[in-house]
């Protein structure tokens, strides 16, 4: 890698947080209403796979993945309207959080029927076949999604006609309360990709390199036309399933354990390894976060609301 | 050489595939076999296994797929092998298709067509021939299409293709090869929202469509002959959007309707349609709104039963009886 790309995978995994963390307090404050679902402790996987996509591709990100909304190159001014329910946002206040996206980007929103975005995703991949287009579709879901018959239907039909598609479980061991023991018998879950004729890998989540080498060998098989792959992405998410949750269903042993295997300084060790001087390099990055966050919370709040009656706008293409 | 209701179908998809070749189908055993019903038969001939898709029994996957491909540019036709089905791609309908445009701000849209092989009346049993279109019609998002002739079949299918919003296309199994007519030679289309009146008069409205249409008109000529009654029969052709302005210039003018359909009655778009006739032109009613529809149970199988559940020309024709009297 370039000394520019990983200062750019830095700032991506810094601002990933960075924005998170600010949404938390947010929330905190009553600014951001509705559910918060934080995916800290998960950045590595949405910053290492769209690291590797351009913006034809298209990604299903899962509504944890702010990761890959910011990689993708949504405008953090943007998705922060977005999340005020600002008529400035993504879907001009129609819905909350990440249940929107932007084509241009190659980003679409998920619903919250978690799973359903595979065979979606699947169906992009089928036009970039028939098409023969060199691009790729790529789905993230959790684990607890896996259970789900759409995570069967896509996979299978993928399968049958190879096509260019990625599916990345991030697999943070809990659905909500239901730990991963309750939802499978399996360990892992990569391992039902054999059933569906193709290759699945397991790769530590939290590793930014395990997740780009994985994600890169999947790019490249899709964009060669060698079929689709599942990649299980073992993780960790550090606050609820949402922010209302409080979750005591987990062992704090367990979630202490998670936090020393934090994405971020485990990058940070590989940049000092590099030779960057991390000190400065940290310093730039927050700084220059700082001021976009700064920016991006000012445009949200200045934002105006939709107006009530704009509630009946964008059903169709045209009006009736 | 008239053309068939089902043959007009093949028709659109052959005319509009070789037209635009970002139109392709998909669906279970559509492509080799040529459907079910032979509706898309010869179009993997013309069109080639890249656009005339065979899919597994995963109706989820086929209507998800089909969403995806038109979000990026497609213009995918998903078939139901049979309309019953489409209870499995609930969630791909109306929470994945229906809100797509929505909640990206209007600046994403999903050109998809589903076909629904509908009704009863063949001895289907209860899953395969239930009319679906009530499961859908109170989501805002879709568009709801139910052609009555072999025309209407073949030019609203080709609007269906070439329109931007998801498009459920409800054909009725019963008309494919029991109705032909000829067509013309040259391309047309059907738009959306414009209802047809199939049959002019003055003394009562039925409103009505898709297969429900027939009864109705046998129903009115026989009413003519029987009790002079000069009956006035409104096909709806779609039912999102619906023909407002049609149906109200015809309650106007007649003063007396009757809502004839095969879906059930209990919640149907004749409950709708109803309730709007009642709110917004009460003091032209000379009479009560009167439904004709399946009875509130299933499809059931018994030729005694599926004879008890499904409108018909005699349950027409006493409720309208009833309502001439007032």
């Amino acid at each position: 890698m370039t000394a520019e790309e990983e200062k750019r995978l830095y700032y991506f995994m810094k601002l990933t947080r960075m924005f998170e963390s600010r949404v938390s307090k947010l929330h905190l404050q009553g600014k951001i209403l509705g559910g918060v679902y934080s995916g800290m402790g998960q950045e590595a996987i949405t910053v290492g796979v769209c690291h590797g996509l351009t913006k034809k591709d298209l990604i299903c990100p899962l509504h944890r993945d702010m990761g890959a909304f910011l990689v993708k190159g949504i405008d953090p001014k943007i998705l922060m309207a977005q999340l005020y329910g600002k008529k400035t946002g993504l879907s001009k206040g129609k819905d909350s959080f990440l249940h929107s996206g932007d084509l241009e980007y190659g980003v679409l929103g998920a619903t919250s029927m978690l799973a359903s975005s595979l065979p979606v995703a699947t169906g992009a991949a089928l036009k970039f076949k028939i098409k023969k287009e060199p691009h790729v579709a790529v789905a993230f879901f959790g684990e607890g999604a896996s259970s789900r018959g759409d995570f069967h239907e896509a996979l299978n039909f993928s399968g049958v006609h190879k096509l260019p598609v990625i599916y990345v479980c991030e697999n943070n061991f809990y659905a909500y309360s239901t730990a991963q023991s309750t939802q499978m018998a399996v360990e892992n879950l990569a391992d039902r990709a054999e059933g569906y004729g193709f290759k699945g890998t397991v790769c530590s989540g939290n590793d930014l390199h395990a997740v780009m080498k994985v994600a890169g060998a999947a790019i490249e098989n899709a964009r060669s036309g060698m079929g689709p792959t599942l990649i299980e992405c073992k993780t960790y998410r550090y606050h609820g399933h949402s922010e209302h949750d409080q979750p005591w269903y987990r062992p704090e042993e367990e979630l202490v354990e998670w936090e020393s295997r934090d994405p971020i300084p485990r990058y940070e060790i590989y940049l000092q390894k590099r030779k960057h001087d991390l000190v400065k390099l940290k310093e730039e990055i927050e700084s220059q976060i700082n001021t976009i966050l700064e920016e991006a919370v000012e445009f949200a709040e200045s934002s105006p609301y939709p107006d009530g009656s704009d509630a009946m706008s964008d059903l169709y293409a045209t009006l009736y | 050489m008239p053309t068939t209701y089902l043959k007009a179908i093949n028709e659109a998809l052959m005319e509009t595939m070789a037209g635009d070749p970002n139109v392709f189908v998909l669906g279970e055993d559509v492509a080799m076999l040529g459907g079910a019903f032979k509706v898309t038969e010869g179009l993997l001939e013309k069109f080639g296994a890249d656009r005339v898709i065979d899919t597994p029994i995963s109706e989820s996957l086929i209507v998800g797929a089909a969403i995806g491909a038109a979000i990026m540019g497609m213009r995918p036709v998903a078939e139901m092998q049979f309309g019953d089905f489409i209870s499995c791609a609930y969630d791909q309908i109306v929470n994945m298709a229906a809100t797509l445009r929505y909640r990206h701000g209007g600046r994403a849209q999903v050109p998809m067509v589903i076909r629904i092989p509908s009704g009863a009346g063949i001895h289907g049993g209860l899953f395969h021939s239930q009319n679906t279109e009530s499961f859908f019609i109170s989501t805002p998002g879709l568009k709801i299409v139910t052609p009555a002739t072999a025309y209407d079949a073949k030019g609203l299918l080709k609007t269906a293709i070439m329109d931007n919003d998801p498009v459920l296309f409800f054909e009725h199994k019963y008309l494919y090869r029991r109705i032909q007519e000829e067509l013309p030679s040259e391309p047309y289309t059907v738009p959306f929202g414009k209802a047809v009146i199939r049959r002019a008069g003055v003394d009562m409205t039925f409103i009505t469509y898709s297969a429900a249409l027939y009864p109705s008109l046998t129903a009115a000529d026989e009413l003519q002959k029987e009790d002079g009654l000069n009956i006035e029969v409104i096909d709806l052709r779609t039912l999102r959007p619906l023909d407002w302005e049609t149906i109200a210039q015809s309650v106007k003018r007649t003063n007396k309707v009757m809502i004839i359909h095969e879906d059930r009655k209990t919640g149907g778009i004749g409950a709708e349609i109803s309730a709007k006739i009642s709110e917004t032109l009460f003091d032209f009613l000379d009479g009560p709104i009167v439904r004709v529809a399946s009875e509130d149970t299933h499809y059931a199988f018994s030729p005694p039963l599926e004879e008890y559940i499904l409108p018909n020309v005699n349950k027409i024709k006493i409720q309208a009886k009833q309502l001439a009297a007032y």
